[in-house]
């Protein structure tokens, strides 16, 4: 049910994010209240190393980029997987063991398909 | 309470960050409100006692997914988010069809009884640490779906692999 538990243990994780968000605000709001604003168009241009800017901020990415952000997120999951099971692992046997094999085994076979399909290669 | 108190703010602070992300025009700041929002359901997993839930969330959703949405987002290079009237636009119908829909879950609602605990409570799952419990659980009983969830990235690993490589190709 939610709402009867409380994790007390996690109070140090909410000190240093109530912490955090008052440092960062606190750091913008302090800067709005005391900065001279003298805003004139060469400052408020966007700042590319003394070189007037040109073209789109934004270009299109490769896709290639996808595939590895994809690839990553999969493999991702799967040391997920493999964390509460190494952790049970003495507990349960052989049958966990060959139960990992196996799902292993089965994203092995995308491994290879990805490898053979060059997704990993970067041209 | 207090727990009742963090409660009632994920729940608010999902609803209205869910509400933000689907309406932005610009896509990465969907993108961005998005991440906010995976950490406060992070926030929930923890106050029901799923702490390695809640690490996952950080880790894979806001870690790994939202990598993948912001590359989609930058793919398509999009400024502003294309919208069509025939399916943006709030008419009448889709007035009524939402309104239809909110009362009859509002109505189940009612009929809603929350199942007897199982023998995992919460002094069980502190004893016992919470990956350990969810371990033992999912190697054993929930066997069959932890061996689908391999089909399903290998599905998903090959499906992306395709796709991305078709259009390389083109």
């Amino acid at each position: 049910m939610p709402g009867t538990y409380l994790p007390t243990e996690y109070l140090p994780v909410l000190i240093f994010i109530l912490v955090a968000e008052a440092f960062g605000f606190g750091a913008l709001l302090i800067g709005v209240v005391f900065r001279p604003k003298k805003p004139y168009p060469e400052k408020l241009m966007p700042y590319e190393s003394g070189i007037n800017p040109k073209g789109e901020p934004r270009t299109r990415f490769a896709i290639r980029f996808y595939i590895i952000a994809m690839l990553f997120v999969v493999f991702d999951v799967e040391a997920i997987f493999i964390y509460p099971w190494a952790i049970v692992f003495d507990k349960i046997g052989i049958f966990a063991f060959i139960e990992m094999v196996i799902f292993i085994l089965i994203l092995l076979i995308g491994y290879i398909y990805a490898w053979k399909k060059e997704a990993f290669v970067w041209d | 309470m207090v727990s009742i108190g963090f409660f009632i703010y994920f729940a608010f602070a999902i609803v209205v960050l869910s509400l933000l992300v689907v309406t932005r025009k610009n896509p990465v700041h969907s993108v961005l409100w998005m991440l906010l929002l995976f950490f406060h359901i992070a926030g929930l997993y923890l106050f029901l006692n799923a702490e390695f839930m809640a690490a996952i969330q950080v880790i894979v959703y806001a870690g790994g997914i939202l990598v993948l949405f912001l590359f989609v987002v930058l793919l398509m290079n999009l400024r502003e988010e294309l919208s069509i009237g025939k399916y943006t636009t709030f008419g009448p119908t889709g007035f009524t069809f939402a309104l239809g829909l909110f009362v009859a879950v509002s109505m189940s609602l009612s009929s809603f009884i929350a199942a007897p605990p199982g023998k995992y409570s919460i002094d069980l799952i502190k004893q016992e640490t919470h990956i350990k419990a969810l371990g033992k659980l999912l190697y054993t009983e929930f066997i069959y779906p932890f061996e689908v969830a391999s089909l399903i990235l290998l599905v998903a690993m090959i499906g992306a692999i395709v796709l991305a490589k078709r259009r390389l190709k083109s």
